[in-house]
C-alpha cells in the first residue's frame, strides 16, 4: 500500500467537511428549535391572548371608483347602485335545493348554475357567494321577500359601473370587469383589495390606463367574529380613499354628434383644439356598448363584435395606422422650402404622370394638371409636383419634417394600444426589409403613400401644428381631482412663418376656391372659413393594363379593396381654433366622402349646436333645410326618418 | 480490506437493489409526506379537495420515479450532469422569453399536464453539475482562484436568471445549496470568508440604492425588508402574515388545539395556509410537541443523508448525497424561519408538506439520487 495513494484517496474524502457541515446544520435546527420553544412553550399564554383578540377581523372595504366626467362636468362614467343576491353554503343547509328554489324567482342560466358551485366548493362554507347580479328592482324585491324560503340567501345592494352615453364613449372610457390572472401578472406589487373576489379593474381604455387613480385604496372594517368565524358586529371603520375623478378634455355634444355622423361607416374623426391640443372629439366607427362587458358579454355578441370586419372593439382614432395620402402633402412642402429646394412661385409641369427610371408614376388626373405651383398644387392635389419636389428633397428631410409636425410619434395620453404610425427612412428600410432605400420609394412617400402610416389622431396633431405653428401635443384628461393638469406652454416650431403660411394658403384654396378639391365642403360664415386638404390613400396596385383599360371605380371592388377617404382641416382660417382630421376606411374620394364629414363635425364645433343655415355654401341650402324638416317631422310622429347623409336636426 | 478492493463491481445489481435500500430514510420521508396530507386535510377544511387529493396523486407519481431513479446506476446520473445542467439552463431561458406569467413573476412552462418551474429542476441539476465537476477535478487544485471561478460561473448563471424571474427565494436556495458543495469539495475557508463579508458589502449596497438612480431591487422588495424589520407598517400586506403566523404558531402552546380544531388558519387570519404558511396549521393544532416532532423527522431526515455522504467512498457520490441533503435541509430551515419570524418571507415551500407539484416530484426525485448514491456505494 503507497502511502501517497492512500493520502490522496483520503483527501478526496468529504470525511472532515462533512462532520463539519453537519455540525452547523444541527446547530441551525438547534436555533429553530429554540425558536419553537420560545414561541410555543414561553410566550404561549401572550398568543392565546392574541389569538382570543384575533377574533377581530379585519375586513377589506371597497373604495367608491372614481368617476370620469366631460369637460362640462357630464358624468360618462359612474357608479350605480347594483342589486345582488349572495349566498351563505353554511347556513344554506341543501345549497342545491336553496338555489333550485331560487332560480324559480330569478332566472339562472346553466353556466351560471356552474359557477356559483365551482365558487362554493372552492371558498370556505362561511364565505358568502355571489349568486347573482345586476338584478331589477321587481327581481330584488321578490327574492327578499321570499327570504324566508330561502335559508342563506342575502339580497346585497353594492356598486357597479355604468357608462350613461354606452358606445359613444366605449372605446375611450373603455370598461371595467373582475380582475384576472393576466391583470396580475401585471403588477409588481397587487393592490390587497384584489383579494376580494371578483374585484373590478380597468380593461380597456381610461378605465385601464388611468386604473391607480380611479381605484383609490381600501379600508378596512373592524368586525367580530365568533369561534366559527360568523360576523357578531362591527366595532369600527375607516372608510379608505375613493378613488379620484377623473375630468376628460371631451365635449359629449360633438362626441355624441361625430358618432351619428360617421354613422354605420368604419370610420375616425377627431377634433383638436389648436391652442393647447384638448381633443374635443374622438369618434370610431362603429363602436361597442361598454356596458355590455360590465355585465358579462354573451358570447354571441363577444363573436358579433369580434369578427366584424369593421373592427368595432378597435379604437380606429389612435390605433389605426393609414396611408395619409395627398394629406402628407404639406409636409413635404414644409420639407422642401425649407431644404430651399423649391421656391413657392415656381411652376412644374404635370403631364398627368412622371418618369424616372423608365416607370411611370401617375398623378390622380389622367390629362394632368399643367403648370403648378406651391399653392395650387395643395388646391389641386397634383401629385406630379410631388414626385418632383420629394425627388429633389429626398426621404431624409421629409422624414424629420414629418417628426417635426408630430407624424411618427406616441403620444402621452391615457389610452390603450397607441399606434406609431411609421415614418419611413433609408435606415428603417434597411433594418426591416434588409433592402436599399429606393428613388420610387421617395416618391411614393411624397404622395403620402409606400411606407408611411398614421393615426387620425396624429393627423390631427400634424394639422394643429400646422395652423398654430407651435409643438402642439394631444392630451383627454382635463382635471384630476378637480385640479386641473398642467399644460407646458407649447414651443414655437421651428419653420419659417412664410413658409407656412403658403402652405396655409394652399390649404385654403383647397376649401375655399373653385376647382379646390374640397369646394363643396367649404364653411360660407366669414368668420369659420375652413382650411384643409382632402387624401385618397390606395390600399391596392393599380396594373397598367388596368391603367390602359381605364381604372376600376371604387364603387365597383369588394369593400376592403377601395381607397382610404381621408380630410384633415382647421378653422377659422384667419384665428385657428379647431383642427379636424376624418378618416373613412374604404370610403372613397376624400372630397366627396371625408370633407363634407369635417365640415358637418367642425361646424358643431364652432357653434355648439345646430349651424345656421346660412353657414352652407347657398347651393346645398334648400338641401340642408329639407333634410331638417324632414327629420323634424319624422320626430313629431314618432316615424324614424331615413338617416340623412348631410347635417340633420 | 484495502480501499484497492473497493470498487464498484460488488455493488447489488437487479432487484436485489431493493435490500440494500436506506429504508429508514424511505420511512421518514413517508412520515414527512403523511404529515403533509394530514395538514392540506386540515387546512382545506377537512376535504381532500382541492388540496390533499391532488397532492397524494402526485406522491405516487414521485415515489415510482424515486425508485426508478434509485435503481439506475449512480455512474449513469454522473454521465448526464452535464446534459441535465444544460438542458435546465436553456428551460429556464426559455421560462424568461417565453413564460407563463403568475402573480407578477415568470416561472413556468406549461408543458400540458403540469406546469414545469425548471428553477426547480435546476436546484438538483445544479448540484448534480458542480459534484461532477470536483469529483473531476484533482483535490490539489481546489482552492485555486481559476479552480473556483469555474463552479462560481456554474453556479452564478442560474441563479441570476432565478432572480430575474423574480424569485429570490430560489435564487437563495441555489446558492446557498452550491456553496454547500464546494464547502464540502474542500475549497479553501478563506473563500467562505471572503464570500460572507463580500455579501455583508453587498446588502449595504443595495440597502444604500433605495431612492437612487440605480436601484437595485423593486420598490415593493423594500417594502418587504421593511416590513420585515417593523411588521406594523404593513398590516394588512407582508407584515400581516407574519404577525399572524407568529399568532397561531405561539397559540397552539404545548400539545396544541388538536387536529382541525387550529381557528387562526381555519378563520382565513392567514394567507398561502396551503402552501408556504402551512407549518402554522400544523403548530397551531399540534403544538409544540407536533412542531418539534416534525423537526425532528426533518433532523433525522439532514443526519441520515450527511451520515450516507461521509461513508460513501466514492467523490461524486458523496458530493451528490451531501449537496441535495443541503438543499432539503435549506428548504425547511428557510421556511420555518421565515413563519417563525426569523427571516424574512421568501417564497420558499415546507419540503413535502406544503401543496406544490414540481417541487414535491423534484424533491422525491431528489432522495431518488441519493438512494441511488447508496445503493451502489462503493463496498
Amino acid at each position: 500500500m503507497q502511502p501517497t495513494r492512500t493520502s490522496r484517496i483520503r483527501q478526496r474524502r468529504i470525511t472532515r467537511r462533512g462532520l463539519l457541515w453537519m455540525g452547523m446544520q444541527v446547530g441551525v435546527i438547534g436555533v429553530l428549535g429554540w425558536r419553537m420553544r420560545q414561541l410555543q412553550v414561553d410566550q404561549s399564554d401572550e398568543f392565546r391572548m392574541l389569538a382570543e383578540e384575533n377574533r377581530i377581523n379585519i375586513r377589506l372595504l371597497a373604495p367608491n371608483r372614481g368617476l370620469i366626467f366631460d369637460r362640462n362636468g357630464v358624468p360618462i362614467a359612474i357608479n350605480e347602485q347594483n342589486y345582488r343576491i349572495v349566498m351563505i353554503r353554511e347556513q344554506a343547509g341543501n345549497a342545491g335545493e336553496v338555489l333550485d328554489r331560487l332560480g324559480e324567482l330569478i332566472t339562472l342560466s346553466p353556466e351560471r348554475r356552474a359557477r356559483i358551485d365551482k365558487d362554493m366548493r372552492r371558498r370556505s362554507a362561511f364565505v358568502p357567494v355571489t349568486v347573482a347580479e345586476h338584478l331589477t328592482w321587481e327581481e330584488f324585491a321578490l327574492v327578499s321577500s321570499n327570504a324566508p324560503a330561502l335559508p342563506g340567501v342575502l339580497p346585497e345592494v353594492g356598486l357597479t359601473r355604468n357608462y350613461p352615453f354606452g358606445q359613444t364613449y366605449g372605446h375611450i372610457v373603455g370598461y371595467v370587469g373582475p380582475v384576472s390572472e393576466s391583470d396580475f401578472a401585471r403588477m409588481d406589487d397587487p393592490d390587497p383589495l384584489f383579494q376580494i373576489p371578483r374585484y373590478p379593474i380597468g380593461k380597456t381604455g381610461v378605465e385601464r390606463n388611468a386604473e391607480e387613480t380611479l381605484r383609490g385604496s381600501a379600508g378596512t372594517s373592524r368586525i367580530e367574529v365568533n369561534s366559527m368565524g360568523r360576523i357578531m358586529r362591527e366595532l369600527g371603520r375607516d372608510d379608505g380613499v375613493a378613488g379620484k375623478d377623473i375630468q376628460l378634455t371631451l365635449d359629449t355634444n360633438l362626441q355624441e354628434y361625430a358618432m351619428e355622423r360617421l354613422g354605420d361607416q368604419s370610420a375616425s374623426a377627431i377634433v383638436m383644439d389648436v391652442r393647447n391640443g384638448d381633443v374635443i372629439a374622438m369618434a370610431s366607427a362603429p363602436s361597442f356598448d361598454p356596458n355590455l362587458f360590465v355585465r358579462g358579454i354573451s358570447t354571441e355578441d363577444w363573436v358579433g363584435l369580434r369578427d366584424n370586419d369593421y373592427r368595432p372593439l378597435s379604437n380606429k382614432s389612435v390605433s389605426g395606422a393609414y396611408p395619409p395620402g395627398s394629406t402628407f402633402k404639406m409636409v413635404v412642402a414644409l420639407a422642401a422650402r425649407e431644404a430651399d429646394v423649391i421656391k413657392p412661385e415656381e411652376t412644374v409641369y404635370c403631364p398627368g404622370y412622371y418618369e424616372l427610371g423608365g416607370r411611370r408614376f401617375h398623378c390622380w388626373k389622367r390629362g394632368g394638371h399643367g403648370k403648378v405651383d406651391m399653392i395650387n398644387s395643395l388646391k389641386h392635389s397634383c401629385d406630379v409636383y410631388y414626385y418632383e419636389v420629394a425627388k429633389r428633397v429626398g426621404i431624409e428631410a421629409i422624414a424629420a419634417k414629418a417628426k417635426q409636425l408630430g407624424l411618427g410619434e406616441k403620444y402621452d395620453i391615457p389610452l390603450p394600444a397607441i399606434s406609431r404610425g411609421l415614418v419611413p427612412n433609408k435606415a428603417y428600410k434597411q433594418r426591416v426589409f434588409d433592402q436599399g432605400w429606393l428613388q420610387g420609394d421617395t416618391l411614393n412617400a411624397g404622395i403620402g403613400q409606400g411606407f408611411v402610416l398614421t393615426s387620425p389622431l396624429q393627423l390631427a396633431v400634424m394639422t394643429s401644428r400646422i395652423a398654430s405653428g407651435k409643438a402642439i401635443s394631444p392630451r383627454i384628461v382635463k382635471s384630476i381631482s378637480g385640479v386641473p393638469q398642467r399644460v407646458e406652454a407649447p414651443d414655437v416650431l421651428d419653420i419659417q412663418t412664410v413658409d407656412i403660411e403658403k402652405v396655409r394658403k394652399g390649404m385654403f384654396a383647397v376649401v375655399n376656391e373653385k376647382k379646390g378639391t374640397a369646394y363643396a365642403s367649404r364653411i360660407a360664415d366669414k368668420d369659420m372659413v375652413l382650411a384643409g386638404k382632402t387624401g385618397t390613400s390606395q390600399v391596392r396596385q393599380i396594373t397598367t393594363e388596368e391603367r390602359a383599360a381605364g381604372i376600376i371605380k371604387n364603387e365597383d371592388l369588394p369593400w376592403e379593396r377601395r381607397d382610404h377617404a381621408l380630410f384633415v382641416g382647421y378653422a377659422p382660417y384667419d384665428n385657428p381654433r379647431y383642427a379636424v382630421a376624418v378618416i373613412v376606411e374604404h370610403g372613397g374620394g376624400g372630397s366627396s366622402v371625408a370633407a363634407p364629414i369635417a365640415r358637418d363635425v367642425m361646424m358643431r364645433a364652432l357653434y355648439g349646436d345646430v349651424p345656421p343655415l346660412t353657414a352652407y355654401p347657398a347651393a346645398e341650402r334648400n338641401r340642408i333645410r329639407g333634410e331638417r324638416e324632414r327629420a323634424l317631422e319624422a320626430a313629431r310622429t314618432g316615424v324614424s326618418a331615413p338617416t340623412p347623409r348631410g347635417d340633420n336636426l | 480490506m484495502s480501499y484497492y478492493d473497493s470498487g464498484y463491481d460488488k455493488s447489488p445489481t437487479g432487484l436485489s437493489k431493493i435490500f440494500f435500500f436506506h429504508w429508514p430514510l424511505f420511512l421518514l420521508l413517508l412520515a414527512v409526506s403523511a404529515t403533509g396530507f394530514m395538514m392540506l386535510y386540515s387546512v382545506a377544511g377537512g376535504s381532500f379537495e382541492p388540496w390533499a387529493a391532488a397532492q397524494m396523486e402526485r406522491f405516487a407519481v414521485g415515489i415510482v420515479g424515486m425508485f426508478f431513479i434509485a435503481f439506475i446506476h449512480i455512474r449513469f446520473w454522473r454521465r448526464v450532469a452535464p446534459i441535465a445542467y444544460i438542458v435546465s439552463l436553456i428551460l429556464l431561458i426559455v421560462v424568461y422569453f417565453f413564460g407563463e406569467t403568475g402573480m407578477g413573476a415568470q416561472r413556468w412552462i406549461d408543458v400540458g399536464f403540469m406546469q414545469l418551474q425548471p428553477s426547480e429542476v435546476m436546484k438538483v441539476s445544479l448540484i448534480l453539475a458542480l459534484a461532477m465537476y470536483y469529483d473531476w477535478l484533482d483535490p490539489d487544485r481546489v482552492s485555486r482562484p481559476l479552480w473556483v471561478l469555474l463552479p462560481l460561473i456554474i453556479m452564478l448563471i442560474p441563479v441570476v436568471f432565478v432572480l430575474q424571474q423574480p424569485d429570490l427565494g430560489t435564487a437563495i436556495l441555489l446558492a446557498l445549496g452550491g456553496g454547500v458543495v464546494m464547502f464540502l469539495a474542500g475549497v479553501s475557508l478563506w473563500y467562505f470568508v471572503v464570500a460572507l463579508a463580500a455579501g455583508g458589502g453587498l446588502v449595504t449596497v443595495v440597502m444604500m440604492s433605495r431612492g437612487e438612480s440605480w436601484q437595485i431591487l423593486k420598490d415593493y422588495q423594500f417594502r418587504r425588508i421593511e416590513t420585515f424589520i417593523n411588521p406594523a407598517l404593513d398590516p394588512l400586506g407582508s407584515g400581516y402574515h407574519i404577525t399572524q403566523s407568529k399568532i397561531a404558531l405561539g397559540s397552539g402552546g404545548l400539545s396544541g388545539r388538536g387536529f382541525m380544531q387550529g381557528t387562526q388558519s381555519r378563520l382565513n387570519f392567514l394567507p398561502e395556509k396551503h402552501t408556504d404558511f402551512i407549518f402554522t396549521t400544523l403548530a397551531e393544532e399540534f403544538g409544540f410537541i407536533g412542531s418539534i416532532s416534525l423537526l425532528l423527522i426533518y433532523t433525522a431526515i439532514t443526519v441520515f443523508v450527511m451520515l450516507s455522504a461521509i461513508n460513501n467512498r466514492d467523490r461524486f457520490a458523496g458530493l451528490v448525497t451531501g449537496g441535495l441533503g443541503a438543499v432539503f435541509f435549506f428548504f425547511f430551515t428557510v421556511n420555518m424561519a421565515m413563519v417563525m419570524g426569523l427571516v424574512p418571507v421568501v417564497g420558499v415551500p415546507l419540503p413535502l408538506v406544503s401543496y406544490g407539484g414540481t417541487a414535491m416530484l423534484v424533491l422525491l426525485g431528489a432522495f431518488g439520487l441519493i438512494q441511488s448514491a447508496h445503493i451502489h456505494r462503493p463496498r
